[in-house]
């Protein structure tokens, strides 16, 4: 194989900090999820994946503009969350784990057969916008706008919520609530609330992912955020799961992972995504808690 | 709350119950003498092959709403949606011939899906008509499997010939989809004859449906400066392939794809970046080859106020081709229309359509399109022989 | 289908039945064998209808083979399918004619050694579970380690790269083309049979007092290691003997479909499989059989929702995809209210449907009169 030069490290470290940072954002839904609720939310990619939609027909039947239509869409997405939340899992609060756990499955798979009858399987392309497609080159490294703005988002996102979960009352319920249901309800919390609010939070988030997803790869279908749910899925769990920062690393790492991984050994690509689920079990096995998560052992 | 829910249930299934006898009530006597000729239609309605499998359909509806009766009976479409699941395709198949006893049954999109369900149109004997389906071996050893689509070798020496002799190039990268059957395949018809005309392959790349990343794959291929990139696959990824090699900067570089490509998405989704990739395909609008595709573009404008893509062309092509050769047969007996096959010439809007002893159709044309100004259009056309 | 009489919960007065219940088992299985015969014949059903009795039958054996690891023995596993394309594969492999093997590999020349498999189809079927057993042996060293949601990740995770190596090692496999021309070895009497001794061999496991401890393991681990049972062999066995049932089924559906693609075994066919495990019941033998039967069944069924339907004044257009809108809904239904499943952990027997039968009018008057408080639990 030819030598790899140095614009082409250079582009490919770009393209993986952005592939990252987008992993990163939908990582982090995941993580709030499991953080409160000890629950792997296999529907988070079908949130995803619905938030798309969402902003597709605000932009192209409900003829608004981008802005408006994709706040819109996060909103939408965020009520969805909500609804999920009280119609799947709060009737199973009680339920074994395991139950919460098929629950998600059940609705990941509603959801998916719901968009196939509401929206028909033929893809429909995401609305470009041309401010964060537009490309720009710097020193000889071509990006589009977006893969500067979409670690920027994540960054303010991640600052955000940091702040939301340790410093204000909701965030410190919320961390009440990751250790304890029962000592968080005689202290006053209402749970319910608290999980209804994580699962919006997750949702919005999902949706910021999805809404910078599609102005990256434009394409929208029913099963579209199957992969990039499972994807991201891994990258929490690598970092952490139920862990902010973590979620964050392990996406990053996982961007690079595949990005480097084409890059230096092409005759491997095929096993591209093979690689990911190494790295997960590899993960599992020697830090089961993740590169930067607590221990949790006490919770299994 | 859970008592009313079970009284609900049972009570929803008793009347989906009678629904569901109702409906298949209502054509479950087909067979020889009954006035309606049932014709099933094996497509993906759902999963992930839907939209090849709707762009199909739409083609058949057309032709079933512009041709009417046959031997003085009613035509009836049975669809019935094989989910782009191979096991779903096997029972599908099964349903058409056993339960629903079409008289003869056309698609399916996605060879892998048409494969699956050729066992069971062999086994009832009932003739099967594929649309698209490009790989050998969905008519190889079915004598019940016809296709009326050119054959991936036959597409792969197109584009091997069309990349060393009019584009004058002699180092090609490919990039492809090693989870798709057709593009694996395709890959490898086009290597062999490009080698053989004395090109070389200069590197290759892989990745999987669903992928949506390709920056890494476009930049170790492209550091072995190839003159043209050939990637065969979904058009989906494809279009996502050429807009990232616009962003990386790679303008000048063009693409050959399969016929895959040819749908509105491909243009919707690349954009600008899809300007000048060079496609091969079997109809073309604007071209006209004779008066059926006249008709039928107009046809077509008319219901969906669009330019049809190619499939909807062939899905049209598939139900003319079963109607003439039922008309031809005189009945609809399997062996009366297999009969009718062997010497049936159609003119479809693709172009005439005959069938070799394989069952497949004969072609020597293949019309190569290129997109300008976001539109496909027709850039030549190759004779192989 | 089976039976088994000594349930703890029922009264001793039903031991008298004994006989009684002996002689309905005999008789309804020799109903259903000669059923099966004349339906086999092409006497009653065709060759749609036997094509889903054969699936029943192979979705049967892939939830047993589920239910074993998840419901008996509590570890909740997602690795089935990857299993299942391992026998699949397999079985292929040695029943498909040498000549039809080679003509299949045009993209890379078939390795010599594939080409040249060869065995009758109840050899390659046993050869298929027993390298799917390899695989989950050698899988189960570093994951059984893992409990609940993390082993259920992991799983998933070496299901997806046993799916992905299996469309990059194109010699072997073919790769994304997949094979066909499977023989259509599995008829009826196949699935039926291996489905009948799949169900034996797991009553006769649990009772055993391996079986005995998958239990105690999913009840308690802390305590039935407490008690001296050994977790980590047992985890394994219920582990390899899971994935030897995998392979089983997965080789008996090559057969019946004919042709197989590495797309087909995603991870959501484990999804599916889980689906069949929660409406039976996890831990009953019986509800994985019928789950799988109803599910199975269900599917077909439902398709004349794809093509528009009414229901008295309410008419549904012909939409695609209708059918499996209102199928995940009926499981959604299942998932959130009838979480035991048909079966809960019990299995049928004919005691039990009596008294479901004679529970059935108090069931209905006491919804009338709405009195009575729910008291869970399905079946």
């Amino acid at each position: 194989m030819s030598a790899i030069t140095s614009d082409m490290l250079l582009q490919s470290l770009a393209n993986a900090i952005t592939l990252g940072s987008l992993y990163a954002l939908v990582a982090i839904g995941y993580t709030m999820v499991y953080g409160i609720l000890r629950l792997i939310n296999f529907a988070h990619g079908e949130i995803f994946m619905m938030s798309m939609y969402f902003a597709f027909y605000f932009v192209t039947a409900a003829m608004l503009p981008w802005y408006l239509a994709f706040l819109f869409a996060i909103a939408c997405t965020g009520i969805l969350g909500i609804i999920i939340e009280r119609a799947a899992y709060r009737p199973l609060r009680e339920a074994p784990r395991i139950s919460l756990l098929i629950s998600s499955i059940g609705v990941s798979y509603l959801l998916q057969n719901l968009a196939v009858v509401l929206f028909s399987g033929i893809q429909k392309q995401f609305p470009p916008v041309a401010m964060f497609q537009d490309v720009i080159t710097i020193a000889n490294v071509r990006i589009q706008k977006l893969s500067i703005y979409v670690p920027l988002i994540t960054a303010v996102l991640v600052i955000v919520l940091l702040y939301l979960v340790n410093k204000t009352k909701i965030g410190m319920a919320m961390r009440a609530s990751s250790k304890d249901f029962e000592t968080s309800r005689l202290m006053g919390i209402n749970v319910n609330r608290v999980i209804a609010v994580t699962f919006c939070i997750g949702s919005v988030l999902a949706a910021v992912g999805a809404i910078m997803w599609g102005l990256k790869y434009p394409k929208i279908e029913p099963y579209v955020g199957t992969l990039p749910g499972l994807k991201c899925f891994i990258a929490a769990v690598i970092g952490g799961i139920g862990n902010i920062k973590g979620a964050v690393i392990g996406a990053l790492l996982l961007g690079f992972i595949e990005i480097f991984i084409v890059l230096f050994f092409p005759a491997l690509s095929g096993y591209k995504d093979a690689f990911a689920f190494v790295a997960l079990i590899v993960i599992l096995l020697v830090r089961p808690s993740g590169l930067v998560g607590e221990k949790i052992a006490n919770k299994v | 709350m859970k008592k009313f829910l079970t009284v609900f249930l049972v009570l929803a299934m008793a009347l989906a119950l009678l629904a569901g006898c109702g409906s298949t009530g209502d054509g479950g006597g087909g067979g020889e003498d009954s006035d309606v000729i049932r014709i099933g239609v094996f497509e993906p309605l759902t999963g992930a092959n839907a939209a090849g499998g709707e762009i199909e359909v739409r083609g058949i509806e057309l032709a079933h709403e512009y041709l009417g009766d046959l031997l003085g009976k009613k035509v009836e479409l049975v669809k019935v949606d094989n989910k782009s699941d191979a096991v779903e395709a096997a029972t599908a198949a099964s349903r058409l011939v056993e339960n629903e006893k079409v008289d003869i049954v056309l698609g399916s999109w996605g060879s892998t899906l048409s494969i699956a369900g050729g066992d069971a149109f062999k086994n009832s004997q009932t003739v099967a008509i594929a649309a698209s389906a490009t790989n050998p071996n969905v008519t190889l050893g079915n004598d019940y499997y016809y296709r009326i689509c050119f054959l991936d070798p036959f597409q792969g020496t197109v584009l091997a010939n069309y990349a060393y002799k009019t584009m004058g190039a002699t180092k090609v990268g490919i990039i492809y989809e090693t989870s798709n059957d057709y593009a694996v395949g395709l890959r490898n018809f086009f290597k062999n004859s490009y080698e053989e005309l004395g090109g070389e392959i200069v590197a290759e790349a892989m990745y999987q449906t669903n992928d949506q990343d390709f920056n890494s794959q476009l930049m170790t291929v492209m550091a072995e400066k190839p003159d043209v990139i050939f990637a065969p696959g979904n058009y989906t990824e494809a279009a996502l392939i050429m807009k990232q090699a616009r962003a990386l900067g790679y303008d000048d570089i063009k693409f050959l794809g399969g016929d895959t490509w040819e749908t509105p998405p491909l243009i919707e989704v690349g954009g600008e970046a899809v300007e000048g990739c060079v496609i091969t395909t079997f109809f073309d609008p604007d071209a006209p080859l004779n008066d059926m595709t006249t008709t039928f573009v107009e046809l077509y404008r008319e219901k969906y106020n669009e330019d049809p893509a190619a499939f909807t062309a062939l899905g049209f092509d598939v139900y003319l081709t079963a109607y003439k050769a039922i008309e031809a047969a005189g009945s609809t007996d399997s062996e009366a229309i297999r009969e009718a096959l062997k010497t049936l010439e159609v003119e479809g809007c693709t172009g005439s359509i005959r069938f070799d002893e394989n069952g497949d159709a004969i072609k020597d044309t293949a019309i190569l399109k290129t997109v300008q100004d976001g539109k496909f259009t027709f850039l030549d056309t190759v004779k192989i022989d | 289908m089976s039976k088994e009489s000594k349930s703890p919960y029922l009264p001793a007065t039903t031991q008298k039945h004994k006989g009684l219940s002996r002689t309905l088992s005999i008789v309804v299985l020799a109903a259903f064998a000669v059923f099966l015969y004349m339906a086999n014949s092409g006497k009653i059903l065709g060759s749609y209808e036997l094509r889903i009795i054969r699936l029943c039958g192979v979705y049967a054996i892939a939830a047993l083979s589920m239910n074993l690891v998840n419901g008996f023995t509590g570890q909740f596993s997602l690795g089935q399918a990857g299993f299942m394309a391992i026998g699949a594969y397999v079985t292929s492999l040695f029943i498909i004619p040498t000549a039809q093997k080679t003509a299949m590999y045009y993209v890379e020349p078939i390795a010599p050694w594939v080409e040249s498999l060869q065995a009758p189809f109840i050899v390659a079927l046993i050869i298929g579970g027993l390298v799917a057993a390899l695989a989950a042996f050698l899988i189960g060293f570093p994951v059984l380690r893992l409990r609940g949601d993390y082993l259920a990740i992991a799983t998933l995770g070496f299901s997806e790269i046993i799916r992905i190596f299996i469309t990059n090692m194109i010699p072997i496999t073919n790769g994304s083309l997949g094979l066909k021309n499977i023989p259509d070895t599995a008829n009826v009497w196949w699935t039926t049979i291996a489905v009948a001794i799949v169900v034996i061999f797991m009553l006769r496991l649990m009772k055993t007092s391996y079986g005995r401890s998958f239990k105690a393991i999913r009840d308690d681990d802390v305590a039935a290691e407490a008690m001296g049972i050994s977790l980590f062999r047992h985890k394994m066995l219920s582990f390899v003997i899971g994935g030897f049932l995998a392979g089983i089924s997965g080789g008996l559906l090559a057969s019946v479909v004919g042709a197989i693609t590495p797309i087909y075994f995603r991870f959501t066919l484990a999804y599916e499989i889980l689906l069949i495990v929660v409406l039976g019941g996890q831990g009953s033998i019986t509800g994985s059989v019928v789950g799988a039967c109803i599910l199975t069944v269900a599917r077909e069924w439902l398709r004349f929702m794809d093509n528009g339907f009414s229901i008295g004044p309410l008419t549904v257009p012909p939409i695609a995809g209708m059918r499996m809108l209102v199928f995940s809904i009926l499981l959604m239904i299942i998932i959130l209210f009838y979480r035991r499943g048909l079966f809960g952990s019990n299995e049928f027997s004919w005691a039990g449907l009596l008294r479901v039968i004679k529970s059935i009018p108090q069931g209905i008057k006491r919804l009338f009169t709405r009195k009575a408080k729910a008291e869970g639990g399905g079946s």
